[in-house]
This record gives C-alpha cells, structure tokens and sequence, in this order.
C-alpha cells in the first residue's frame, strides 16, 4: 500500500529537455550571463599572468641584477592581482544576482501556478510536499545557477584548450594518454545513472519526511492526546532513517567516483610516462615536451573530476526539476474560460440543472439535482450528515466542476463566467473555519479588496463578534496564530462569519456556520442577518431547524438526491424526510418537563 | 590561534550543541581524521615517484625501471583513492548520521512542547528550520569537519617546508596572510548574521505558502490568489536582497584571500629576488619556496569554505537550538506506582488559568463521580474547551486544583493520565491515513472488530460501507475528503476506542444532523454509563439527561444542578432552554 505521501515515481530520465528548459530561465540575464562569463575569462587569464610574470622576473632582471626591473614588474603583478580581486568579485556578484533573480522567477512562477491549481489538487497533495517544492527544490537549482553551470563552461574551456595543446605538441602521445578516456567515460555513465537514481530516492525522502512533519506538527496535540507520540516518533524515524540510507546510498557513489577519476588519470599519466620514456630514451621526444605533457594531463583530470563535483550539483538540480516541472506542468483541471462572460450587475439567480458530481469516479455524491433560486431568495439545504449539501456549494464556487448537468447563475453558466467575479459575488462561511496568521482585521477584509476598517467593526458587531474582539489587548490589531488555535471556536466562526459580510456579498452561502456558536448569539445573529439581507440571495445549511426556519425554501437532500423542497409549512405537511427530522428534533423537547412550551404539543400534534 | 579564539567565541557556541551528538561517534570520526592525514601523505607520493622519475630520465634509465616507476605512479593514486574513498565515506557518512540522530532529537522533542508553543511558532517556520537549517548544519558535520582537517594539515606541512628553506622569507610571506586573521574575524561575523537573517526569511516564505496551501478553499473563495501572490512577491524580494547582501561579504571573502596570497607572492618575488641578486639565497631557493608557497593556494581557499560554511552552520544551529531551549511546560510527572487504570472520580478546586495573563477560568470548582455524567454549557468563549484541556493537562495545571481518583494529577504520570482520557476535541484533526487507521490511532493494535463496533457507536459505519474502499479509505489531509459530520464521528469513534474510564466530547456533534445525533446519543448512553463523561454542548437536547449541568460565564460556574433544578432556578440555563424551545414552537405555526 503506497502510503498518501508517497512520491509518485517518475519518468525516465529526459535531461535533455529538462536541461533547455532550465536554460530558458537563464534567458532574460543571457546579457549579465555573458557578462559574468567573460569576467570569468578574465580571472581565468589573469591567473594565468602570474607565473608568466615570475618567469620574466627571473629570466629578465633576477639573472641580470636588475633591481629597478624587478620593482616594476612587483608592482605589475600587484596591478594584476588587483584587476583579478576585481573581476572575480565582480563576477561572483553577477553569478549570484543572477541566481536568485531566477529563484525570484521561479518561486513566483510556482506559486503562481499554485494559486491556479483547482481545489481538487489539494485533497491529494499534502501541504508539506508543496511547500518542499517552493522552498528546498528552488534553493537546490539556485546553487546550479550560482555555482554549477559558470564553472562548467570554464572547465569545458580548459579541456578543450588542453587537448588541442597536447594535440599540437604530439598527436602520438597525446592518442596514447587519450586512450584512457574511454574508461573514464564508462565510469562517468555508470556513476551518473547511479547517483540520478539516488538522487531522485534522496528527494522523494525529503519531501515524504516533510509532509509527514507538516502533518504532525498541526496535529501535534491530537498525537499527545491519544499518547501516540512513540509511535509517530517510529514512524518518523523510519522516513529518516530512509533519507540517512538514501544519502549513504549517494555518498557511496561519491566516495568512489572521484578516487576512480583520479586513478584513471594516473593511468594516463603512467601511460605518458612509460611511453613517452621510451621515445625520449629513443631520442624521439625531448624531456622537456615530456614534462609539459605530464603536467597538462594532470590539468585534464583535475577540471574532471572538478566536473563531478558539479555534478552533484548538477544531479541535485536535476531531479528537483523535474519534481517543480511537474507540479508546473499540472493543468488546472478547473481554468477561466477563454472568453470569460462579465454581467454588469449580478443579480444573485442561482440554478442547478440535473446536476451529478463525483469526487472519485465511481462513487456518485450527487446525483441529477435540478432547483433554482431566485434573487433575494433565501434558500436552505437540509440533509443527513454526508447526504452532499457542502459538495453543492463546491460546485457552485466552481470548487470542482460538475460531471453533467449545469450550474447556472443569473443564467450564464458558472463555467462560462468570469471565474473573478462569480467569486466575488459570492461570500461563503465555509464548515472548516479557516483563520489566517494575521490580525483579526486582517482576517476579515482580507488582502484583496480595498475593506475599511469600519466596514470590518460594523460586521462584527452584526455578528456579534466585537464584544470578545474588544476585551483583547490590541482589540482588531490583536494577532491570531495560526489558524486561530489562539481562539475560541466558536469565536473563529464568528469571525469567518463577519468576514463574509464584510465583503458585501450579492450570494450569501453559510455552510453550518453557527453550528459552535451558543444559541442567544445565534439568535442575535439571526436577527441582524434578517435586515442585513434585503436583496441578497442566501443560501444556508444547517443542522438545526430552528436555524433556518426564516428561509423561504427548504430543500431537502438525501443520499445526493433532492427529494423534498417547499416551505417549512409545506414539508410538514408533506409528512416526508423533513417532518421526521423535525419530529425527531421536537419529541426530545417533549420528552422534558415542558416549562416554557406547555401547548406545544397541541401545536405540532397538529402540523398544518 | 586565531581558529581557535574564533572557535569559542559567541557566535560558534551554538555549536556547542553538538558535543554531545558527536561523542557517539568519537572512533569513526577519528579515523576519518587519520584518513585524511593518509590521503595528504598518499598524495604526496605520485608527483615524488614522478619527480624521480623525470630526474632518472635526465640521465641514463633501463625500461623496465620506467616501467616500475609508471607502475608506482598507478599503486600510489590506488593507495591515495583508497583513503580518500574511506575518508569520504566515514566522514561524510558520520555527518548524515549525526544528521539523523539530532533530527530524531529535535522531533522528539516537539512531541514533548505544549500548544502555547506551536501558539507561538507557526508550522512553516518549524518545518524551516528542521530542514533547511538542519541541512546547513549537517554541512558542518561533514564537509566542515573534513575540509578543516584536510586545511589544518596542509597548512602545518606546507609551512614546515617553508621554514626549512628559510625563516625570514617564510615569515615575510606569512605577513600578508596574518590580515587573513581579521578578515576571518570579520567576515565571519557579517556571514552569520546575514545568513540568519535569509534564514529567518526563507522560513517566513514557508510559512506564507503553508497559510496559503493550508487555507487554500479560502484563498480562492475570497479572491485571494492575487493579494497572496503580491505578498508573496514581497516576501522573495525581501529574500532576495538579503542574500545579496550575503553575496557581497561573501563574494568579497575568496577573492581577497586570493589577493592575500598573491601578495604575498609578489613581495616573495621582490624580496626574493633582490636576496637572490645579493646572494643571500640561490635561485632554486627562490623557485622551490615560490612553489611550496603556490600549495598554499587550496588550503586558504579551503579556510575560506570552512568559515563559511562554519558560521552558516552556527547561524542555524542557533535558530534550531531556540526550539531546542524551549523546555517542556507539562512534564511527565508524577510516581510510577499510580494505577494504570484509574476509576474516573474527577475533582476540581478552585481552579483558575489564564492565558498570557488574559483571565480565563475563575474559581472553577467541579465534582463529578465515577460513573457521572457532567454537562457544560456557557456562551462563547466562556471557557468550556481550556477547562477540558487543563484535564488533559494540555498546559500546565496548578498544583491543588484537579484531582483524578484523588490524587493531584500533577502526580499521575502524563501518560498515564492521557491513557485514562478519551478526548474529542472541538475542532476535528484527523491524519492522512485511512479510515480504520484514524479510528484506531489511540490503540493502534486493536482488532477491525473493535474498530467496526467504534464505528457503530458513532453511527459512521453505515457510511464506511459506501466508501469506495471502506474501512480502508484514505481520508485526505485533515480528513479532507469527508464531509463535516464524518470527520466528527470518526473522532467520536476513535475517542471511543480508547475504551478510557474519563470522556470528553467538546461539541463533538455540532456537525451532526439531528437524526444521527439523537441515534449517536442513544447508543453512547450506554457506553456512558460506566465511564465518568464531560459533555460540551450548546444544544440543550444533548446535555439535558446529564447528572450535573454546570453553566460557565465569562469563565465562572454560575448555576449548576440538574435539568430540572436549572430550569425551575430560572438562571442563564432556564434562558437557553426557552430560547431553543421558543423556536421550534415558532416553526410550528
Ligand atoms: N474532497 C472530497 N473528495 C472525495 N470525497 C469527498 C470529498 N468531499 C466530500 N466527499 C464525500 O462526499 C460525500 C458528501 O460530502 P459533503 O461534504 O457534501 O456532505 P455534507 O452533506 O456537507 O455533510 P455534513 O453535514 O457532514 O457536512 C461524503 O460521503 C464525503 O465523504
Ligand atoms: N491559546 C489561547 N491563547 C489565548 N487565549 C485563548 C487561547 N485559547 C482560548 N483563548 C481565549 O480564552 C477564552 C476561552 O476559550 P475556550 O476555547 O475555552 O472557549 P469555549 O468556551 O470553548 O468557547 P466555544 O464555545 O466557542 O468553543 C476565549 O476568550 C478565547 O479567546
Ligand atoms: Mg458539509
Ligand atoms: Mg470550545
């Protein structure tokens, strides 16, 4: 059984096309690029000055006594050394300017997209994952920018420019100390399908040990309650302890390669040695051609194995790639239309037509629901725990969208609308309250819409949450944590309460949301909301009758399927699903001693 | 040396930390030292048998002594690789382990921190630092530890050579690199806070995507994307600027440690050489000692790595030792020989708690005896939920105020007293796991008969039954993929699993449709009849049967009795009452 935060295993390797890809981020700098490459030439050469510089030194004025010559090429070199500070600060600079523009880029590219994804997405991907995609995963292609892919150039430079020069100084020797390179580069294939796959394994742990902190770091106190905290704990050490193999896996492949790289170049070297011994012994080759050639091999092997060391880097950047081009590459199964239907004013009809909606294929949660409700109306949705009511209004957010039928408002389908104004015009408490880390302002106008701050005080006097929100030390400055866990229940429902009036709906939708308030706040609540909502339409779910009684429409829902609506009075009459739910709510009121309702018996003995 | 007064000083103490980590690994970690010292040693042979070998080849040599030294040069690099790979592998390898052990440390630890904690740490800032800082300190352990090891002995060596040509050129060429020594100081102090303050920044970057990703139905019902991608934006520019202002110390750091050095090359060079044109010293003096000074070249930048990623590591060792110093407020407690079961008589005296000084209990007193059932009622933010919690002593209980089976539970081990406490907490939390598997979380090991009689209880079978995979459904993140009133009733089952003597439901059927409710009730009746049962409601339906009916106001018992005896008081509970009736009846009209 793959577990929920299981990685999904990958395709085969297209490093190829990952490696465009990542190139094309490089693009828009390509001139600080080239900038930052041609210091890099720059430093390279200036390194190469100072040994030059020493052996003029020598030559021309040491030998000679020459001591004013000597002063002046001290002083040179000090220029060169200078320059060369210089430019190798100026290109480390650029580099890393470079690098974390695109991190900039690519983070907001990825969060950009994130905020496009469809709600569905979410119920499948746990936050812990995505967050390692923003942070660790761009982080790790930053130090490819910064670091990897510069130095690699100048590496390829160097090799090039070292096998043309052993070419040029004898071909013979120069074929004899190559012939290793087919070994090297077995070895480098070797290593490279290896550690990509120990690389991948590497990611896909640290994601899974993510996710799982995330998880139990929210839940931390159910874990404490149920006093499971040995066995979390053995189950976090088990994905550490596969992150710790993952990475000894990985080290192994290091700790051989490079000593594996460094032998195969002293093979070379022995080779040139023994074969180029021989042809100066024959007279054929000078001694000092021969030292030139160790000497260069040696500068072949060492750009080498420094490539190696990228390509940790390398392989690193790699395989976090491919996990953010996934993630980029995910369409949004819900998108804006392409042309987005803008009404003038919306008016607040909302219509399903023979509606049917799955979450998973094969288990239907809706099935054919058709109602309508005019503008202004006040409608409620009633039904047995699971029966569908939240997933309907899901749909009409365009949460998720519909398998067949149609969703319909002010008679444009939803899909059809502009997905910023249907959004808009609606406000919804949803049944999981969510608060942000913020203030309690904060928390009710929100970011996006310009709300002042009397708007934010007067919808929380209409829903009664000013009187808690006053006694605290800062009043609406106060800070919540973290999805409020510093309040009452209640009270975060009270305020995703005022945040929805806040934003002045045209559609109110309330999923249970007074289900944690105490009845006398409920109440008052209800009152407010009766003059609140002169021509709004609103849409409410509830438990309680009592709650709803005010609506105009009941609608009632059973296993996905609407079987009653009508008036309060009109489902009593009925004698269906509704009057047994109500019978039920009101039989254990009769139950007690009946203080305050001694007729009511009569009243419901009769209904209608 | 200057190392070591850098070693100690306040910024590299939060190293100190790992003392302890490393200790464990004490024999691995010295030879891995010892390989170093090979591998330096081993390195050294190839360009000797190299010299040789060129130096035979001036004169007369026999081909098969150039084969031998060719074969030498190849036995030496086997050798050299050999150590190498075992320096690598032990060091690196010990720095993973080191890794594991202290991220097993630091989670262990967080299961032992109350809510006022993670109150006051938000989860992305957590997760930040146990990866991203925990992943820079790992870099001390090993790369850091190597490279200093490997920087330490070419130094030393490479000075030793050095001072055997000459002292005076050795010490005019050390000159320039004693500077070296404030640059360290320097630098090393601008590298840690700038590092600490992109650290802090990346976790508050996490901490915006976890808000995000976490509220996301919000975000998009509210039109959010935008206004989140803008402070988003903000947040990476502000991240981006501080790693810059990294880049220009750090960036600053190399090049002038290479300036340093070439200086002193080129002062060697202009001393040198006017000792060489004096006579004071020979040519090939002046040449051997310029080359021994260039292996000095990777040992300075290597210093440079070092300190670099020393201060990083220390910048985050500190952010993860600030979780780490955090102590446990509520401590296991308590002596070993209380009953494994308790019976359930709960006592409460006098008790009152507030919250950062915010008052929120006043003088709580509460009997119940085994076997009672007890409902709470209050507006609000009346403290029904903190009084509940203290039970479980979720935050810290004064001592003499709650007594379970009379003891203080201050002195019932925590687990112990958890154990004895089936707990449905107001809002639901359910684990990604599947549906069997939250129901039986507090006792893992029960059989799916037990499991399936839970469900029953709480009335969620029925519905498992239509679940594509039943009892084995994964549920999603929180339980995301259950509708409301599921998540409440797998909560109630897996409270009830627990088969504890102490029951606690907080509002645990407020997402309950009446018909459920009132058949969740009837079958809990039962189970409560044998366990002592707290029951949170603002449904007057739920708690009327209850033994005791305790209202609390502002924090405050203020009436307390039966059903009846409320009612006919005519306080705050008789209100309540009416006012639920009165609805009805108006529905009825
Ligand atoms: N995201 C989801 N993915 C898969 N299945 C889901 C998802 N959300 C809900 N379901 C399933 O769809 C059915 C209807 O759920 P819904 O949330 O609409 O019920 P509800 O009527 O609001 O119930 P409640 O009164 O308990 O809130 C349930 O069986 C639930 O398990
Ligand atoms: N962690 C906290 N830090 C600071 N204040 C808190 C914290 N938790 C709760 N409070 C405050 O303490 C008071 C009591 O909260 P509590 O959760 O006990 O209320 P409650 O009676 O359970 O309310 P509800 O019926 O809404 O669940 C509230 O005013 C709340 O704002
Ligand atoms: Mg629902
Ligand atoms: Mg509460």
């Amino acid at each position: 059984m793959t577990s929920f935060h299981e990685e999904e295993i990958l395709g085969k390797a297209y490093d190829k096309r990952l490696a465009r890809r990542l190139l094309g981020y490089l693009y828009p700098y390509r001139r600080v690029v080239l900038l930052s490459v041609f210091f890099l030439l720059v430093v390279s050469a200036l390194q190469l000055a100072g040994p030059y510089l020493t052996k003029v030194a020598i030559d021309r004025y040491i030998r000679t006594g020459n001591i004013q010559g000597l002063n002046g090429i001290a002083l040179l070199f000090l220029g060169v050394l200078l320059a060369q500070f210089c430019f190798a600060f100026a290109q480390t600079y650029l580099m890393n300017w470079t690098g974390q523009k695109i991190m900039y880029d690519l983070r907001v590219q990825i969060f950009t997209h994130i905020q496009k994804l469809h709600v569905g997405y979410f119920d499948r991907n746990p936050v812990g994952r995505i967050i390692t995609r923003v942070t660790t995963d761009v982080d790790v292609l930053n130090e490819l920018f910064t670091s990897g892919v510069i130095s690699i150039f100048g590496d390829i430079f160097t090799l090039a420019g070292i096998v043309l020069i052993m070419l040029w100084l004898n071909w013979k020797l120069a074929l004899v100390s190559f012939s290793v390179i087919p070994v090297l580069f077995v070895a480098s294939i070797i290593f490279k399908v290896k550690v990509r796959d120990s690389y991948r394994w590497v990611r896909t742990c640290v994601a899974k040990m993510n996710a799982f902190l995330q998880e139990n770091i929210t839940g931390m106190s159910v874990v404490q309650i149920f006093v499971q905290e040995k066995r979390k704990f053995q189950q976090f050490d088990e994905r550490n302890r596969e992150h710790l193999d993952a990475n000894l896996q990985s080290i192994f492949y290091y700790a051989v390669f490079y000593p594996a790289v460094n032998l195969i170049g002293a093979l070379a070297i022995a080779l040139i040695l023994w074969y180029g011994g021989v042809q100066v012994l024959a007279g054929v080759l000078t001694l000092g051609s021969l030292v030139a050639f160790i000497q260069y091999s040696e500068r072949f092997y060492k750009p080498i194995s420094d490539l190696s060391e990228k390509f940790n880097i390398l392989q690193t950047a790699m395989a976090s790639s491919e996990r953010i081009f996934r993630l980029l590459d995910t369409q949004p199964a819900i998108s804006p239309p392409l042309h987005p239907v803008r009404l003038k004013s919306l008016k607040g009809k909302i219509e399903f037509r023979n509606v049917s909606f799955a979450y998973k294929e094969d288990t239907p949660v809706l099935r054919n629901i058709s109602f309508s409700v005019a503008p202004g109306e006040k409608v409620a949705i009633v039904g047995a725990t699971g029966s569908g009511k939240s997933t309907l209004i899901n749909l009409l957010c365009r949460f998720y969208d519909v398998q067949s039928g149609e969703v319909r408002i002010d008679d444009t389908p939803v899909t059809h609308l502009d997905l910023d104004q249907l959004r808009q015009s609606i406000s919804i408490v949803l049944q999981d309250v969510f608060l942000f880390s913020g203030t309690i302002e904060e928390n009710i106008r929100l970011w996006e819409r310009p709300i002042e701050r009397k708007q934010v005080e007067d919808a929380s006097r209409w829903v009664h949450a000013d009187h808690f929100v006053q006694r605290l030390a800062s009043g609406y400055d106060e800070r919540v944590a973290e999805r409020g866990s510093s309040l009452s229940v209640g009270q975060r429902q009270l305020l995703a309460f005022a945040r929805a009036l806040a934003h002045d709906p045209k559609i109110l939708v309330l999923d249970e949301a007074t289900s944690s308030v105490d009845t006398e706040t409920e109440l008052l609540i209800q009152d407010a909301l009766e003059k609140l909502m002169k021509g709004r339409t609103a849409v409410v779910i509830a438990h309680r009758l009592s709650t709803i009684q005010n609506c105009d429409r009941i609608l009632v829902l059973h296993r996905g399927q609407l079987i009653e609506q009508g008036s309060h009075q009109d489902l009593l009459k009925l004698r269906g699903v509704y009057y047994k739910l109500f019978q039920l709510q009101y039989r254990d009121q009769l139950a007690s001693p009946r203080l305050f309702a001694p007729d009511l018996r009569a009243s419901v003995g009769n209904p209608g | 040396m200057f190392i070591k007064s850098w070693l100690i000083n306040s910024r590299t103490r939060h190293l100190l930390t790992l003392v302890p980590f490393l200790k464990k690994y004490r024999t691995q970690i010295t030879i891995g030292i010892f390989m170093v010292l090979a591998t330096n040693i081993a390195a050294m042979v190839a360009p000797w048998v190299l010299k040789r070998a060129v130096d035979h080849l001036y004169h007369e040599i026999s081909r098969e002594l150039l084969l031998y030294y060719s074969a030498l040069v190849v036995c030496a690099s086997a050798v050299e690789g050999f150590f190498r790979f075992q320096m690598r592998r032990i060091l690196i390898g010990v720095s993973r382990y080191l890794e594991y052990d202290l991220r097993n440390h630091l989670f262990a630890h967080l299961q032992r921190l109350t809510p006022r904690f993670y109150q006051q740490y938000s989860t992305g800032d957590i997760l930040s630092r146990a990866s991203n800082d925990l992943s820079a300190v790992r870099m001390v352990l090993g790369p850091g530890i190597m490279y200093s090891v490997n920087t330490v002995f070419t130094t030393i060596f490479t000075i030793t050579l050095l001072l055997s040509i000459s002292w005076k050129l050795t010490f005019l060429t050390l000159l320039p690199l004693f500077a070296v020594t404030y640059c360290v100081k320097y630098f090393g102090r601008s590298i840690h806070q700038r590092f600490e303050s992109i650290q802090r920044q990346l976790g508050s970057i996490t901490t915006l995507t976890q808000e995000n990703v976490s509220g996301i139905r919000v975000v998009k019902a509210y039109n959010q994307e935008n206004a989140f991608i803008e402070r988003f934006k903000q947040a990476n520019q502000d991240f981006m600027h501080r790693s810059l202002s990294l880049v220009r110390i750090w960036g600053l750091f190399y090049p002038l440690l290479t300036l340093l050095l070439g200086v002193s090359a080129a002062s060697l060079l202009w001393y040198g050489g006017r000792q060489v044109v004096q006579g004071s010293i020979t040519l090939g003096d002046l040449v051997a000692f310029m080359s021994y000074l260039a292996m000095l070249t990777w040992p300075t930048i290597a210093l440079g790595w070092v300190i670099n990623i020393f201060e990083r590591g220390s910048a985050s060792m500190g952010r993860i030792n600030e979780l780490l110093d955090h102590q446990p407020e509520v401590l296991e407690g308590g002596s070993k020989e209380t009953l494994a079961r308790l019976k359930g008589d709960i006592n409460i005296r006098n008790l009152s708690f507030s919250y950062n000084g915010f008052p929120v209990l006043r003088n709580v007193d509460l009997q119940a005896r085994a076997g009672e059932t007890i409902a709470i009622v209050g507006s609000t933010g009346s403290g029904k939920t903190t009084l509940v919690n203290l039970l479980c002593r979720l935050y810290p209980v004064e001592r003499g105020t709650i007594f379970i089976d009379g003891i203080d539970i201050n002195d019932i081990p925590l687990s112990i007293l958890r154990k004895n406490i089936g707990y449905v907490p107001q809002d639901t939390f359910l684990f990604s796991e599947t549906v069997a598997e939250n129901i039986a979380f507090g006792k893992p090991e029960s059989s799916r008969l037990d499991v399936e009689n839970a469900a029953h209880i709480s009335n969620i079978w029925p519905e498992i039954q239509h679940f594509p995979r039943k009892f084995e459904t994964f549920v999603g993140e929180r339980g995301i993929t259950l509708s409301g009133g599921q998540k409440q009733r797998i909560a109630i089952s897996r409270a009830l699993l627990v088969d504890s003597p102490i029951l606690i439901l907080d509002d645990a059927l407020s997402s309950v449709d009446t018909y459920t409710e009132e058949q969740i009730l009837r079958k809990l009746s039962g189970e409560l009849k044998n366990r002592t049962a707290l029951l949170i409601s603002h449904r007057v339906s739920t708690v009327k049967m209850a033994d005791q009916i305790i209202v609390l106001q502002e924090g405050r018992v203020v009436e307390r009795g039966t059903h009846d005896e409320l009612l006919s008081a005519g306080g705050f509970y008789a209100d309540l009452y009416q006012k639920q009736l009165l609805r009805e009846e108006l529905g009825v009209e």
